[in-house]
């Protein structure tokens, strides 16, 4: 398995376009300098949104020609500080700035058995990963949960190319992903210390697995996911930041991250990441008007219930139940 | 494009690359143990090496995912190995299992694990495209362990190109040269040979009938028939497969016995195994060892034969040394190929195709 984590600039050229699924939209890149992406890979693109250069990763869904074509599924984030938008507007030849494959997330190999579970748009990252372990005839199964058929990308061709290895959950048609029955299945099955999960979805989705894997003492390592960073408990809503040790008190708008809203104030704070795996930004809470809504993979369940810190580049304040409150919610923190 | 309609070599490159998706040995399996980890760079790639509480071999990246300390200075803990640096440790899938100063692990947190397989006293990897590995194409080398051979063998560190070792190996006229206290003799240069070969393999034959045996066979047939005296027919047939595994069998039998049509049961025979494995395009591992059908139950044939072949091929490591050092100091110098080539040439054009079919250059990036 190659871990690939370098990453090096160049420019990538739009080939092709279409819809996949309601609000997802199919990308295809043409780079400068294809290199071959292997399955779980991203590219990161750097998008000029409304004058601030930003980062946004998209899962290579498919690497054809030996990466002379890379194919992104792109969902439509409702609230968009303007990444996806910019990738919805993207036309055949437009040019990018772009990565090579980055690889944080490499299917392993010898496993007994594979379980791939996809909720959303986090499919984009499984495609490939299924397509691999269908050309290496392991064992397999494809989870895909979503909340309508409409805005499924890849249901159709999955199932159509995986056949019966593939179940599908879909919200509105009432056939709910249960967490339990199928994390409770791994651990009653033939191998289950010798059966791997890759799981990428929303974050409410990931820690739900993450519990349920814990509590039926399955290996820890066997259990892969990535974040795509971005959805939360709660919907993003505007929220106080207080620094008691600097006298002063932060906005932190819907469309903005807690990180960079610290940032733009001129607050230095140290962070890698960005998107809540590493804990480097993690600070110390004083104090919570509301609810935190974590969004972070780096503490644990335990050290989330007891509010006592978080990460700042994805964490969040909610008022939790609104409506009831009208006064948005706070946070203190301990920046020493 | 199909390997066969890609088409031939003309210009020898100097410095050959080698295809990744391939076995390689990168140790002989006592080598590998529980205890403690083993460095040793394998295609460019530096590995870390071990066996897990299961017995199983495991070759992990030596770089650690957080600073890229190596994991060969680490230690082995049943089925992990642990970083020396600030403790995290990995599962033989280079899967992160614990980060000590924190209670979750980072999703991220993998270093690149290689297939791995054991056969005929040798750990194998493979360096490429895992979904590739597949176990049947390890190279055929069972007179390793198979009941009928015994024998023994060592590791050469060759400061040169692997293709310079398996030119070496394809054409043995430089035996004559080389090793003329040993196993020359004038008759090689003089017999004539026939090159044959596949898509994965090349075979050189060659007989030389009624001569003298040169003192190392001599000794053989005496260790066999006490006392033998005489002419004898000496053959070499050299069995590439690709990339890098060379066996040559070879042996005397008493002139006019039959040795040539086939019954070599008044001979000695033994075979010479050799892997090369590519450490970095300037470097090698080479793993030999020489292998015989007779006086299985004697050691100290074994010994002797061992050392016999290390005072051989030392012959060959000093030429091999300079011979690269030659084609450092000579950058703008091209090979030319002499009649005796043939067998090396078509390794390079098998090799090249292996290359081509990777989508990599037959040159060896320039250091
Ligand atoms: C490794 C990786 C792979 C990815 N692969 C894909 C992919 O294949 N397809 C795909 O569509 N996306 C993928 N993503 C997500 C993608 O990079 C973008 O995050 C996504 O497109 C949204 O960007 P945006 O600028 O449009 O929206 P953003 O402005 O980032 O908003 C997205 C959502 O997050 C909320 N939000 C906004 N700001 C914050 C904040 N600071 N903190 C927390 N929540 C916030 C918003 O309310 C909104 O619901 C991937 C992410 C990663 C890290
Ligand atoms: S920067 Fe890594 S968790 Fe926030
Ligand atoms: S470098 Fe290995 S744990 Fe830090
Ligand atoms: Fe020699």
């Amino acid at each position: 398995m190659a871990v690939n984590t370098q990453t090096w600039w160049q420019q990538g050229r739009v080939v092709e376009t279409s819809d996949l699924a309601e609000g997802v939209r199919r990308v295809v890149l043409a780079p400068d300098r294809p290199v071959h992406a292997v399955p779980g890979a991203h590219v990161d693109l750097r998008l000029d949104l409304s004058g601030h250069v930003r980062k946004r990763s998209y899962s290579v869904v498919r690497s054809e020609d030996g990466g002379r074509r890379l194919t992104l599924g792109v969902q439509l984030a409702p609230t968009s500080r303007g990444g996806s938008r910019h990738m919805h507007g993207l036309r055949v030849g437009d040019v990018v700035e772009m990565t090579g494959p980055v690889q944080s997330f490499p299917l392993g190999v010898g496993a007994d058995r594979y379980v791939l579970v996809a909720g959303g748009i986090g499919v984009t990252a499984l495609v490939a990963m299924a397509d691999t372990l269908r050309r290496r005839g392991a064992d397999y199964t494809l989870v895909l949960a979503g909340r309508r058929r409409a805005v499924m990308a890849y249901l159709d061709e999955l199932v159509e190319v995986h056949g019966d290895r593939v179940r599908v959950f879909v919200d509105d048609e009432d056939v709910r992903l249960d967490v339990e029955t199928l994390v409770g299945g791994i651990a009653g099955s033939a191998a289950p210390t010798r059966t791997e999960m890759y799981m990428c979805g929303p974050i409410r989705l990931m820690d739900a697995i993450r519990r349920a894997w814990v509590a039926h003492e399955l290996p820890e390592p066997n259990l892969r996911f990535e974040t795509f960073g971005s959805s939360g408990a709660w919907a993003a809503e505007d929220f106080v930041v207080h620094l008691p040790q600097l006298d002063r008190s932060v906005r932190v708008g819907k469309d903005s991250s807690m990180l960079d809203a610290l940032e733009d104030a001129g607050v230095d704070v140290m962070w890698d990441c960005r998107k809540g795996e590493c804990g480097i930004c993690q600070v110390k809470v004083l104090d919570v008007s509301g609810r935190i809504d974590h969004r972070d993979v780096f503490l644990s369940q335990q050290q989330k219930e007891t509010y006592s810190s978080l990460c700042l580049c994805v964490a969040r304040a909610a008022r939790g139940e609104p409506g009831k409150a009208s006064e948005p919610a706070a946070v203190t923190l301990h920046l020493p | 494009m199909t390997i066969l309609d890609s088409p031939p070599v003309t210009a020898a490159s100097k410095i050959f690359n080698f295809p990744r998706n391939a076995w390689y040995v990168a140790a002989w399996d006592h080598e590998v143990t529980a205890k403690q980890p083993l460095a040793r760079t394998i295609a460019d790639r530096p590995l870390a090496l071990w066996r897990n509480s299961d017995g199983r071999a495991v070759a992990l990246a030596d770089a650690c995912w957080h600073r890229l300390a190596p994991l060969s200075k680490g230690k082995v803990l049943g089925d992990e190995i642990q970083c020396p640096y600030h403790g995290l440790r990995y599962n033989s899938a280079g899967r992160c299992t614990s980060m000590p100063a924190q209670e979750t692990i980072n999703p991220s947190a993998i270093v690149p694990s290689y297939p791995v397989v054991e056969r005929h006293r040798y750990v194998w990897v493979w360096v490429g495209d895992p979904d590739l590995a597949d176990p049947s194409c390890v190279p055929d080398m069972h007179q390793m362990d198979s009941p009928e051979w015994a024998g023994d063998g060592e590791t050469i560190y060759a400061p040169c190109n692997y293709q310079l070792v398996l030119d070496n190996l394809m054409d043995l006229t430089h035996e004559e040269f080389v090793h003329s206290s040993s196993i020359g003799q004038d008759e090689l240069s003089e017999a004539e040979f026939e090159v044959s070969h596949t898509d994965r393999g090349v075979t050189v034959t060659r007989w030389m009938r009624d001569i003298d045996a040169p003192p190392f066979w001599l000794k053989n047939m005496r260790d066999r028939f006490p006392g033998f005296t005489g002419k004898v027919d000496r053959w070499q047939i050299i069995h590439f497969e690709a990339p890098s595994t060379i066996r040559i069998d070879v042996g005397v039998a008493k002139a006019g016995t039959g040795a040539p049509e086939g019954d070599r049961s008044q001979g000695v025979n033994g075979f010479v195994m050799n892997t090369i494995t590519p450490e970095t395009a300037r470097t090698s591992h080479y793993f030999w060892a020489f292998m015989r059908n007779y006086r299985l139950e004697s050691q100290t044939i074994t010994t002797q034969l061992r050392q016999g072949v290390h005072g051989v091929f030392g012959e060959d490591e000093d030429m091999l040394a300079a011979q690269q050092r030659a084609i450092d100091a000579n950058p703008d110098h091209e090979f030319y190929s002499l009649n005796i080539d043939a067998g090396g040439m078509w390794v390079r054009r098998i090799l090249d195709r292996m290359l081509q079919a990777e989508g990599l250059p037959a040159a060896a990036a320039a250091k």
